[in-house]
């Protein structure tokens, strides 16, 4: 772990991989740490809003969450029923070097981590695909992008929860609703969710 | 008779804003809020109201409503002219309006952002616990548009009993002290040093979500330049009010309240929260300098 701190009352913790924040990320909202805001990125943790930040880097010095890989046992994925439609699928099997039924095979096939959340609010960030199959994003985004549009862009993949512009590639839908601001928790895919996409009949 | 306030003439950009709502970034939701926050809570303070009530921001332009019901108003933030059925009145004090007044708040004399309170408060429903419009999201209510009613709530307390209120004109150029880091070892030697010995000039790009400004450019290290010579991205992580990212250009930009929560561009410094009202009242041409804290 490396401590930097980040103003006068954040400190950013730096850690080896996807794994190992969530893990970070999943102990610091165990335990309550002090501090406003706790922001899961891809190999961070940001604490935001913190008295006192010394206290807490020596806190978190004391912690040893699981390395990279390690899952906790009775962890289930959340179901994200999707219909592998979308407009992009034909680019994504071209550059995925195989078919557009294998680009459905391969993305259902494993279980992704929510890295973070960004861009949108409720809009996750899912990793875990095997190494490799990266995705460039469209040169102009599109001006319109539907809510629950599955896309995949670098290493990523996402799902609109609102209706936005986008440069996504988009490989498919999900009528799963991914924000409600008004429903607790207002998100169904939070930082550090473990996701498994399902195919389902259009 | 109700107690509403119906825009008439809503300005450039004229949003609700509380004191925002933290806590929500993990899920990729601005913190908003009053970019001046000074100037809401003394905005508040003059009508009576608690420190976190909903006041209106506006946007160089001002804005024209008009009063449902008898109610007390106060104006401050950047200097304007505040005409009530076509007189002008005080700045910076509590003015009783009558059921059916024009209330303007005119083009400010300078800074940017006015804050326009009313006794009870701007009584939008709460989203995710505030009443601020978030301009990048699009959480809480839009920017306001003419015809739009707003429900005011009811008074808490009495209005301040003090004359006049202060005025603090910010210095110009206005220097802005900031901790160097997080990601100073994304930068050349010499980055900090730029930032810190260099005159910088507001953008007219600039909006609720970064102070967006001109000047020398803060060059990368020499470890994150790709072989085309294009500069490679941080994983994202979270970003921070008042933190001075660099995005490909070099050119900074200080965050403000409507920043996005995680970004992939490093940030070489962050602004102190103290020295952040005054970016809120900075115009496009304004000057700006970076002290270390």
């Amino acid at each position: 772990m490396r401590f930097r701190p980040v103003g006068a009352d954040a400190l950013l913790v730096e850690v080896g991989g996807v794994e190992e924040a969530s893990a970070l990320y999943r102990m610091a909202r165990d335990l309550g740490v002090p501090a406003t805001d706790i922001v899961l990125g891809a190999r961070t943790v940001l604490f935001d809003g913190v008295g006192d930040v010394p206290a807490l880097e020596s806190e978190v010095r004391g912690w040893s969450p699981a390395p990279d890989g390690v899952r906790p046992a009775a962890e289930q994925p959340v179901e994200v029923p999707t219909v592998y439609d979308g407009p992009d699928l034909d680019a994504v099997a071209r550059a995925w070097d195989t078919t557009t039924r294998d680009v459905v095979a391969i993305h259902t096939g494993h279980e992704l981590r929510v890295a973070f959340c960004g861009f949108a609010p409720g809009f996750p960030y899912c990793t875990g695909l095997p190494a490799g199959l990266r995705v460039p994003r469209l040169d102009t985004p599109r001006t319109r992008v539907a809510p629950g549009s599955v896309g995949l862009a670098d290493e990523y993949t996402g799902v609109y929860p609102a209706a936005s512009p986008g440069g996504w590639r988009l490989i498919g839908r999900t009528e799963l609703v991914l924000w409600d601001p008004g429903r607790t928790p207002p998100a169904t895919l939070a930082p550090g969710t473990l996701v498994r996409f399902v195919e389902v009949a259009r | 008779m109700s107690r509403t306030l119906t825009v008439l003439d809503p300005g450039p950009c004229t949003t609700v804003q509380d004191r925002g709502r933290p806590g929500w970034a993990h899920l990729g939701v601005p913190r908003s809020g009053a970019l001046d926050a000074a100037a809401a809570t003394l905005a508040n303070r003059l009508v009576g109201n608690h420190e976190g009530a909903a006041v209106l921001e506006t946007t160089l332009g001002g804005v024209s409503v008009r009063a449902g019901a008898a109610m007390t108003v106060a104006v401050t933030g950047a200097e304007a002219p505040v005409l009530v059925a076509g007189r002008e009145r005080a700045f910076g004090e509590p003015l009783s309006l009558r059921a059916g007044d024009l209330l303007t708040v005119g083009p400010a004399r300078w800074g940017v952002r006015s804050y326009l309170a009313v006794a009870g408060g701007v009584a939008v429903p709460e989203v995710l616990g505030s009443r601020s419009t978030d301009t990048l999201s699009g959480t809480g209510p839009g920017v306001l548009r003419a015809g739009d009613v707003l429900p005011v709530g009811e008074p808490a307390g009495a209005p301040a009993a003090l004359d006049v209120a202060a005025v603090r004109r910010p210095a110009a150029p206005l220097c802005l002290r900031v901790h160097v880091g997080p990601r100073q070892d994304w930068f050349a030697d010499e980055a900090p040093d730029t930032l810190l010995s260099s005159t910088y000039t507001v953008s007219e790009q600039s909006n609720r979500v970064g102070l967006r400004l001109r000047g020398p450019r803060l060059a990368p290290a020499e470890h994150r330049l790709s072989p085309d010579r294009g500069t490679v991205e941080l994983p994202s992580e979270g970003m921070v009010l008042g933190a001075v990212q660099v995005p490909a250009s070099g050119e900074p930009v200080v965050f403000l309240n409507d920043h996005p929560t995680t970004g992939g561009y490093p940030v070489l410094a962050v602004v102190s929260a103290a020295d952040l009202g005054g970016c809120a009242q900075l115009r496009p041409g304004d000057r700006v300098r970076f002290a270390p804290r």
